[in-house]
C-alpha cells in the first residue's frame, strides 16, 4: 500500500482504460437512501447519452451483523466492489441509536479508504463571491482526530486522542504527490499546526518532507492551519494542492465546498488501499424532497467525471463535465437549489442533450 | 490675628486645587455618551488593577517577534501624543532561548501590573517538544480563559460580503492546546485533547455574560459531536445547561464544518458564536479574513485576574517585518481594549474614532488592504485627526 507496486497498479489500471477504448468497464453503484435512487438515475441517463463504456452493478449497503458480532456491509456488495474496485456511491442516512457505526464509516472501515480527494473548482454559471478557485484537497481519512478514541478519566474531564502515525502520513503524502504529478498540478501544501501539536504534526510534517524528495517537480510548501484559514477566504487562488490530517481535512474541504456554492455541486472521491476508489456525492440524503424530482444530481454527476478521469477515460469526462457547466450556465433549466425551478428530470434532459450535441 | 493665617490660605489653595484637579479626572464629568460606553467594560470579569503614583496605570509591553516591535513603538508613540496616563513595563521575550526565563519574567511582569499588551512571540516547530510555544505557556500559566474577537466590516475596507458583526469567544487553555503528546510505539504518536467541565461551564457562562451585557440576542455553540462524542459532547451539554440561565438569549449549536462553510456564503446569520480552542482557532482566521484580514481585528485574553491584548489573529508577520508597510490598526485598536479595560473610556473612544476614519481613506491602505501606504503615514494621520481632542 503505498508502495510503487501499488501506485504502478494505478497507471496500468488508467493505462488499460486508454487503450481500451470500446471495452465495458464494471462500476458498483450504491444509489443511497433520500434523493440517492433519482440522482443516480440521472447518471445513469447521461452516461448513457454520452455512450461511455460503463456497465452499472447495482448494490445495496446496509449494516447487518456478520459471524462474530461485527457490523459489516452485505457480502454481495463487498464481492461487487472488490471485482470492479471502483464504486460510484449517492447519500447514506445515518440512523441516529440504531446501535451500528455509520454506513459511510463502515465503507471506509471495509475497503480501507485512506484519501479523501475533493477537487474545488467554481462553476462559471453558478455565482458565488469567490470566482476562480482551483484547488484540490486531500485529506487523510482513516486516523487523526477522528479515531474515535475516547475516555472519560474523572467526572467531568474527558480525553480524546488524535492518532497519527507514520505510515498513514507517508501514504497520504504520496497520493498527494502522485495526484499532483497525474493532474499535472504544480504545488503541494501540507497543512498542519505544528507550533502547538508538535509531536504528532510534526511527524506528518517529516513524512510529508520526506515523500517531497522524491517529487522534485512539484512544489513543496507546509502552511499553518490558521494562516490557510486566512488566506483561504481573501484570495483562495493562491492555493494548489492541500495535504493535511483528518479533521483540518474535514473543515477545509467542507469550507472550499462553500467557496465554490456547497455541498450539492461539490464532487470528492475516496481512495483505498489495493486499488479500490469509491467516489461519492457528500450532501445529505434531503427526505424532504425525496422522490419528487427536485433533486440536483450536480455533485454526483461531477464525481461520476471524476471517477472517469482516474479510469483513465478523460474524453468521456471532459464531455459529460462540459455539458453539464453549460447547462448551468445556461440558467434556462436549472434546479431549485441552483436558483431555478425545474425538475430533475428536465436538468437531466437538457445535460444529455447537450452531450449528444458535443458528439 | 493669630500667627497660623499665614500658613492657611496656600493649605486652603492647595486642597482647592487639588479637589479641582481630581473633578477634572473623575469620570461623572465625561459626556453622558461616552459614559454609555462603561457598559462594554462592564463584560470583562476582572476589575482593572488600581492606578498607582498619581492616577497613571503601569502596563505591561512585550514586543515580541517580526512586526511586533514596530507596532509596539508606534502604540507608545500614539499613547505620548494623546498624553494617555500609561506607562509601558517593556519586557523583551527572545524567542529563540532555549530557557524558559524570558517568558516567565514576563508574565511575572503582568502579574505585577494586571494588564499587558502583546506582541505575538514565534515558535520554531522544527524543534524537539521541550520547547514549548511561548504564547500557549502565557495563556495557560496566567489562566486567559476567554479570547474574545470581534469582527466587524469596517467602512472603506473592500471585502466580499458587508454587514458582518460576530463575535468569537473561544476557549484559550484547553482542548487541543494541552500539549500532551507521547509516542508509545515508534512511528505512532498519540496527541491528547482535554475538555473538562469545569472550563466548558466557565467558558459558556462567559460567552452568555457577555452576549446579555452587549445585548446581542443569539449564541451559536461550534462544536464536532457527532464525532468526538464524549469531548465534544460534553462541551455542548455545558453550553445548554448554561443556556437555559438566559431564556432572552437563542442558543444553537453548529458543527464545524458546516460553520466554515456558512460563514463563506452567508456570515450575516452569525451573532456570538462560542467553541473549544481549535476550532476557535479556525473560526476566528475565517472571520478576520471575511472582514479584510489579519491587520484590522484585534484581540482579547481576559482571566480572571488578569488582561492581554494583542492582534486578533497573532501572526508575527516575519516576511514584512521592518519594512513599514504592516497595518497597524489591529494593534492600536487592541490598544484601544486595553484603555477601555483600565476605564480610560475618553481616550479609548478619541483614539478609536481617528484610527477608524482613518481605515476609510482607500489612500492610505497598507499593502495587505490593496494600497501602498506605510505603516507611519497611517500612525502619522491618525494623530492629525480633526476634532483629535479629549474632552472632559
Amino acid at each position: 500500500v503505498g508502495s510503487p507496486a501499488f501506485l504502478s497498479l494505478q497507471r496500468e489500471r488508467r493505462c488499460l482504460g486508454v487503450c481500451d477504448g470500446g471495452q465495458m468497464q464494471t462500476v458498483t453503484l450504491i444509489p443511497g437512501d433520500g434523493i440517492g435512487p433519482e440522482i443516480s438515475t440521472a447518471v445513469m441517463k447521461i452516461f448513457e447519452a454520452a455512450k461511455a463504456p460503463i456497465r452499472w452493478e447495482e448494490r445495496n449497503v446496509t449494516a447487518i451483523k456478520g459471524p462474530g458480532g461485527r457490523w459489516m456491509i452485505p457480502p454481495d456488495a463487498k464481492e461487487s466492489m472488490d471485482r470492479s474496485k471502483i464504486g460510484l456511491k449517492g447519500p447514506l442516512k445515518t440512523p441516529i441509536a440504531a446501535g451500528h457505526p455509520s454506513m459511510n464509516l463502515l465503507l471506509r472501515k471495509t475497503f480501507d479508504l485512506y484519501a479523501n480527494v475533493r477537487p474545488c473548482v467554481s462553476i462559471e454559471g453558478y455565482k458565488t463571491p469567490y470566482t476562480d478557485v482551483n484547488l484540490v484537497t486531500i485529506r487523510e481519512n482513516t486516523e487523526g482526530e477522528y479515531s474515535g478514541i475516547e475516555h472519560v478519566i474523572v467526572d467531568g474531564v474527558v480525553q480524546s486522542i488524535k492518532l497519527i502515525t507514520e505510515n498513514a502520513s507517508r501514504r497520504i503524502a504520496e497520493y498527494a504527490f502522485e495526484y499532483a504529478r497525474n493532474n499535472q498540478r504544480s504545488s503541494v501544501t501540507a497543512v498542519h499546526k505544528a507550533n502547538i501539536m508538535r509531536m504528532s504534526d510534526g511527524l506528518f510534517l517529516r513524512k510529508c518532507r520526506e515523500v517531497a524528495e522524491n517529487y522534485k517537480d512539484v512544489k513543496f510548501t507546509e502552511m499553518y492551519l490558521d494562516t490557510v484559514c486566512l488566506n483561504m477566504v481573501q484570495d483562495p487562488t493562491q492555493f494548489d494542492v492541500l495535504v493535511m490530517p483528518n479533521l483540518y481535512g474535514d473543515i477545509l474541504s467542507d469550507l472550499c465546498a462553500g467557496l465554490i456554492g456547497g455541498l450539492g455541486v461539490t464532487p470528492s472521491g475516496n481512495i483505498g488501499a489495493n486499488g479500490v476508489a469509491i467516489f461519492e456525492s457528500v450532501h445529505g440524503t434531503a427526505p424532504d424532497i425525496a422522490g419528487l424530482d427536485l433533486a440536483n444530481p450536480t455533485a454526483l454527476l461531477l464525481s461520476a467525471v471524476m471517477m472517469l478521469r482516474h479510469m483513465g477515460l478523460h474524453d468521456y469526462g471532459n464531455k459529460i463535465q462540459t455539458a453539464c457547466f453549460d447547462t448551468i450556465r445556461d440558467k434556462k433549466v436549472l434546479t431549485k437549489d441552483l436558483g431555478g425551478n425545474s425538475k430533475c428530470s428536465e436538468f437531466t434532459a437538457d445535460i444529455c442533450r447537450r452531450v449528444q450535441d458535443l458528439d | 490675628k493669630i500667627k497660623m493665617c499665614s500658613f492657611v490660605r496656600p493649605f486652603l489653595l492647595s486642597v482647592i486645587l487639588t479637589s479641582m484637579f481630581s473633578l477634572l479626572r473623575s469620570d461623572p464629568l465625561l459626556p453622558p455618551s461616552t459614559q454609555q460606553v462603561h457598559r462594554d467594560s462592564l463584560v470583562c470579569a476582572s476589575q482593572p488593577p488600581p492606578a498607582q503614583y498619581g492616577g497613571r496605570h503601569t502596563v505591561t509591553l512585550i514586543p515580541g517577534d517580526g512586526i511586533g516591535p514596530e507596532l509596539a513603538n508606534h502604540v507608545r508613540e500614539l499613547f505620548r501624543f494623546c498624553c494617555v496616563p500609561v506607562d509601558f513595563e517593556v519586557v523583551n521575550v527572545d524567542s529563540t532561548m532555549a530557557s524558559e526565563d524570558d517568558i516567565n519574567n514576563a508574565i511575572m511582569a503582568i502579574r505585577r501590573n494586571g494588564v499587558a499588551l502583546k506582541g505575538n512571540l514565534e515558535t520554531n516547530h522544527n524543534l524537539p517538544p521541550s520547547y514549548k510555544s511561548r504564547n500557549n505557556l502565557l495563556r495557560t500559566t496566567l489562566d486567559l480563559y476567554a479570547n474574545v474577537m470581534h469582527c466587524q466590516s469596517l467602512p472603506g475596507v473592500r471585502t466580499r460580503h458587508r454587514n458582518i458583526d460576530i463575535m468569537i469567544i473561544r476557549e484559550n487553555t484547553e482542548g487541543e492546546y494541552s500539549s500532551l503528546e507521547h509516542e508509545n510505539v515508534p512511528g505512532v504518536v498519540e496527541c491528547l485533547k482535554i475538555i473538562t467541565r469545569t472550563k466548558s461551564l466557565r467558558i459558556a457562562d462567559y460567552a452568555f455574560r457577555t452576549a446579555r451585557e452587549k445585548g446581542r440576542t443569539r449564541v451559536t455553540a461550534v462544536h464536532k459531536a457527532n464525532i468526538m462524542k464524549l469531548g465534544d459532547g460534553l462541551f455542548l451539554e455545558c453550553c445548554k445547561e448554561v443556556a437555559s440561565g438566559y431564556p432572552e438569549i437563542t442558543f444553537d449549536s453548529m458543527i464545524v464544518d458546516n460553520t466554515t462553510m456558512q460563514l463563506v456564503s452567508r456570515p450575516q446569520q452569525f451573532d456570538v458564536m462560542v467553541m473549544p480552542n481549535l476550532y476557535g482557532n479556525v473560526v476566528s482566521n475565517v472571520c478576520a479574513g471575511l472582514v479584510g484580514g489579519p491587520g484590522l481585528v484585534p484581540g482579547a485574553n481576559y482571566g480572571e485576574d488578569y488582561a492581554v491584548f494583542e492582534t486578533g489573529t497573532r501572526n508575527t508577520g516575519k516576511s514584512i517585518a521592518n519594512t513599514n508597510t504592516a497595518n497597524p490598526t489591529a494593534m492600536l485598536l487592541a490598544s484601544c481594549l486595553l484603555l477601555d479595560h483600565l476605564k480610560l473610556h475618553a481616550y479609548a473612544n478619541m483614539i478609536r474614532r481617528a484610527i477608524l476614519s482613518t481605515v476609510t481613506e482607500t489612500r492610505l491602505h497598507t499593502a495587505d488592504l490593496g494600497g501602498q501606504g506605510s505603516t507611519s503615514e497611517v500612525v502619522q494621520s491618525i494623530m492629525k485627526v480633526k476634532n483629535f481632542t479629549v474632552t472632559f
